[in-house]
C-alpha cells in the first residue's frame, strides 16, 4: 500500500470560529490504483491532499507514504521524501513563469539528484505532444499545455504517488480527458494516483471514487 | 537544472527589478569609490602642490642667494666708494715719536708745541679740514685704581682761510670728564658724578658706549687741565686732522708733503678710520644681504604654510563631508535593496510555494534569492567601481590628465569593492530570504 491514509483531523481556528475541515478520514491507494475523491468546495479535498502529500501536518491521524510517516521528518527531510516520492498536479498548474516549458519541467531535478534528468524531460515533453513547445514559457501557453507541462514537472522524478487537486478545473472537456488519460495511463503503469476533484468525469477514468462531504467521506 | 539557472532566468524575467538593485548597489559602491579616490587625488595634489612650492622658494631663494650676491658687491662697491670720497683721518706726530711705541702701547711720550696747532689752522692747507690737538699718556688713575689712557683735547681748531663748520668733536670744557666704557662700568659711574684724578675733581659729562678698542679704557678731558696734569703745558703730544682729502692716487704723500712744509719737524701718518669704513661698508652689504635672503626665505615658508594649510583644511573638509554623506548613502541604498527583495519575495510567493512542494529546501529557496542579491553586488560593484572611479579621477583634477588613471588606481580598493558589494547586498536582503525559506507552502497552495 503506497499511501495509507489513518483517521485524519484537521480543524482550522478562523475568525469565524472553527472550520472541521477533516474528521476522523481513513483512505489508503494501492499501487496501480487510481483513486478519486469527489466533493463540493470547501469539503476538505484539497486539505486532504497536502495532508497527504506531506505539506500539511495533520491535528490527528497518520499518514503513511510507501511505509513511511513524513511527518516522522524534519521540515528539509521531507521536502526530499517529497522529491523523491510524491508529485504534485495543482489546478492553477503554478509553473514557474520565467521558465520554459524544458525548465519547469526539470525544476524537481533542482531538490533530487537525477543522472538522466534532461533525457526524462525531454521524454516526458514528447509523451505530452509538447515538443514543439519546449523553449515557450507558460505565457505563451494554452491551459491544456500549461496543464500537461505540470503533468510532465510531476513526473520528471519518477515519483510513487501522483497527487492531483482539481487537475481539470481550468480546462476545457477535450483537455480535461487528455489530463484524465494521462492520470489513469501513470497508474496502469504501476503509480498511485489520488485525484480530487469534483468533476464528475473523474469517475469514468478512476478505479475507485470516494465522496467527501463537510470532511468525512461518504460511499459514491 | 540548477539554483543559479533559475536565479539567471529571474533575473532576465524581471529586468527592472534588477536594474533597481544594480543602481543600489552600484550609488553606494561608486559614492565609497568616488569619495576614497578625490581624497586619494587630493593627497596627491597637495603633495604635488607643495613640492612645486617648495621648488618655486628653493629656486627663488637660489635666485635671490645670487642677486643678494650681486647686490652685495655693488654695495660694497658703492660703500667703499662713498667712504674713500669722504676722506680719511691723519695724525700729525713729532718727528722723533717711535710709532712703536703708538702701535704697541698706544702711547705717545714726545712732544711738539701747541701753537702747531695754530700755524696750520692758519695756514692755506686745503687738503685738512678738521684739526684736533691732543695730549695722551698711559696713566694709573689710583683713586679708581686702573691704568687708563688720558687724553686732553681741546675740540676743534677751526681753520682760519674756512667757513665755520659745525665741529666733527666737540670740546670737552674744563671740570669735566669723559669716560670710556669699561670705566664707567667698573667703577659703576654715572653721568653728573663727581670723580677726583690725582686730587682734582671732575665732572663725568658723558659715558660713551662699548667700543670694542682702546676708547673703552681712555678718559677724556680738557686739553690745559691735560697739559698741567701731565707736566706738558703748551705742548700736545699730536695733532689728529680729520676727514682730509685729496684727489690724488697716493694722498697721504701729498698731505705730508703740504704738512711738512708747514711743521718742519713732524711726521704724518693715517689713522684707522678708513679701514674701519669699508670693514663697516662690507659688514653692512653682507647685513643687508642677509636680511634680504632672509625675509626671501620667510616669504617662501609663509607661502609653503599657507599652501599646507589650504590643502590640509579642503582634504578635512572633503573628508568630512565624505565621513556623513558616504554612510548615509551606503545604508539607504541597503535599505533600497532590502525593500526590493522583499517586493521580490512577495511577487514570487506561488513560485516559492510550487518550489517547496516540488522538494526544494529552505536552504535553496534562500540560496535563490541570496544568489540573486550577491550578482547584483557583484556587478553593481563592477559599475559603481567604475562610475566613481572615473568621477574620482574626473573631479581629482590631477594633471597630465592621461597618467591620473594611473596614479589614481588602487587594487586594494577594486578588491574591496568587489568583496563588500555583495556582501553588502546578501546583508540586505537576508530577512526577506529567511522570510521566503519560511513560507508556508500548504497556505500558499491554498490560497491559490
Amino acid at each position: 500500500m503506497l499511501l495509507n491514509l489513518q483517521s485524519l483531523t484537521k480543524t482550522y481556528h478562523t475568525a469565524n470560529g472553527e472550520v472541521h475541515a477533516l474528521a476522523d478520514v481513513s483512505l489508503s491507494v494501492d499501487d496501480g490504483k487510481f483513486q478519486a475523491v469527489q466533493g463540493p468546495s470547501g469539503c476538505g479535498k484539497t486539505t486532504l491532499l497536502l495532508i497527504a502529500g506531506g505539506l500539511l501536518t495533520p491535528d490527528g491521524g497518520q499518514v503513511l507514504v510507501d511505509g513511511k510517516n513524513p511527518y516522522a521528518l524534519s521540515p528539509d527531510e521531507r521536502a526530499g521524501f517529497r522529491a523523491a516520492n510524491i508529485g504534485f498536479v495543482f489546478q492553477q498548474f503554478h509553473l514557474v513563469p520565467y521558465l520554459n516549458v524544458l525548465d519547469n519541467v526539470l525544476a524537481p531535478a533542482m531538490a533530487s539528484h537525477l543522472p538522466d534528468a534532461h533525457d526524462r524531460a525531454r521524454e516526458l515533453i514528447a509523451h505530452f505532444g509538447m515538443q514543439d513547445r519546449i523553449h515557450h514559457v507558460p505565457g505563451q501557453l494554452s491551459t491544456g499545455e500549461r496543464q500537461r507541462t505540470a503533468l510532465a514537472r510531476a513526473l520528471l522524478n519518477r515519483p510513487k504517488i501522483l497527487l492531483a487537486d482539481e487537475p481539470t478545473g481550468n480546462l476545457d472537456h477535450d483537455h480535461a480527458d487528455s489530463v484524465l488519460g494521462y492520470l489513469r495511463e501513470f497508474a496502469s503503469d504501476g503509480g498511485a494516483v489520488l485525484l480530487v476533484t469534483h468533476d464528475s468525469r473523474a469517475v469514468e477514468y478512476a478505479q475507485s471514487v470516494t465522496n467527501i462531504e463537510h470532511g468525512q467521506l461518504v460511499p459514491a | 537544472m540548477n539554483v543559479w539557472r533559475l536565479v539567471l532566468q529571474e533575473i532576465a524575467h524581471r529586468k527592472v527589478n534588477f536594474a533597481m538593485g544594480l543602481l543600489s548597489v552600484a550609488v553606494a559602491v561608486a559614492s565609497f569609490v568616488g569619495a576614497t579616490t578625490l581624497l586619494q587625488a587630493d593627497r596627491i595634489r597637495t603633495d604635488e602642490i607643495l613640492s612645486e612650492r617648495k621648488q618655486q622658494v628653493e629656486q627663488a631663494v637660489a635666485e635671490k642667494q645670487q642677486e643678494v650676491k650681486q647686490a652685495g658687491k655693488q654695495l660694497e662697491d658703492a660703500m667703499r666708494k662713498i667712504t674713500k670720497g669722504l676722506g680719511f683721518n691723519l695724525l700729525i706726530l713729532p718727528q722723533d715719536q717711535d710709532l712703536n711705541e703708538l702701535h704697541a702701547g698706544g702711547t705717545l711720550s714726545k712732544t711738539m708745541p701747541a701753537e702747531y696747532v695754530d700755524r696750520l689752522a692758519n695756514s692755506n692747507i686745503m687738503t685738512i679740514n678738521h684739526l684736533l690737538p691732543m695730549v695722551t699718556q698711559k696713566f694709573h688713575w689710583k683713586e679708581m685704581d686702573q691704568t687708563i689712557h688720558l687724553v686732553g683735547t681741546r675740540g676743534e681748531v677751526p681753520l682760519a682761510h674756512r667757513d665755520l663748520k659745525k665741529p666733527l668733536q666737540d670740546q670737552v670744557p674744563p671740570g669735566s670728564m669723559v669716560v670710556g666704557f669699561q670705566i664707567h662700568t667698573k667703577n659703576s659711574l654715572r653721568k653728573d658724578q663727581k670723580v677726583t684724578l690725582q686730587g682734582r675733581e671732575f665732572t663725568v659729562k658723558e659715558l660713551k658706549p662699548q667700543q670694542g678698542n682702546r676708547d673703552d679704557v681712555t678718559a677724556w678731558i680738557n686739553l690745559a687741565e691735560a697739559q698741567d696734569l701731565l707736566g706738558r703745558q703748551n705742548l700736545v703730544n699730536g695733532i689728529l686732522a680729520l676727514e682730509c682729502n685729496c684727489a690724488t692716487q697716493d694722498r697721504v704723500a701729498e698731505i705730508r708733503e703740504d704738512v711738512a712744509a708747514i711743521l718742519p719737524g713732524t711726521q704724518v701718518i693715517e689713522s684707522g678710520p678708513p679701514a674701519l669704513a669699508r670693514a663697516e661698508a662690507r659688514n653692512k652689504a653682507k647685513q643687508t644681504a642677509e636680511e634680504s635672503l632672509a625675509r626671501e626665505k620667510a616669504a617662501g615658508a609663509a607661502a609653503i604654510d599657507s599652501d599646507t594649510t589650504n590643502r590640509t583644511r579642503l582634504t578635512e573638509q572633503r573628508e568630512q563631508v565624505a565621513a556623513v554623506l558616504v554612510p548615509l548613502v551606503i545604508i539607504g541604498c541597503a535599505v533600497w535593496i532590502g525593500f526590493l527583495a522583499l517586493m521580490n519575495v512577495r511577487q514570487r510567493t506561488s513560485e516559492v510555494g510550487i518550489l517547496r512542494a516540488i522538494g526544494l529546501r529552505s536552504v535553496q529557496i534562500m540560496t535563490i534569492f541570496l544568489g540573486k542579491a550577491v550578482l547584483i553586488g557583484l556587478i553593481g560593484a563592477v559599475v559603481g567601481y567604475a562610475a566613481g572611479f572615473g568621477f574620482g579621477v574626473a573631479a581629482g583634477e590631477l594633471a597630465p590628465a592621461e597618467d591620473a588613471w594611473s596614479r589614481l588606481f588602487a587594487p586594494g580598493l577594486l578588491v574591496l569593492a568587489v568583496l563588500m558589494a555583495p556582501l553588502l547586498s546578501a546583508v540586505a536582503s537576508w530577512i526577506p530570504a529567511v522570510l521566503a525559506a519560511r513560507e508556508d507552502p500548504a497556505v500558499i497552495l491554498q490560497a491559490e
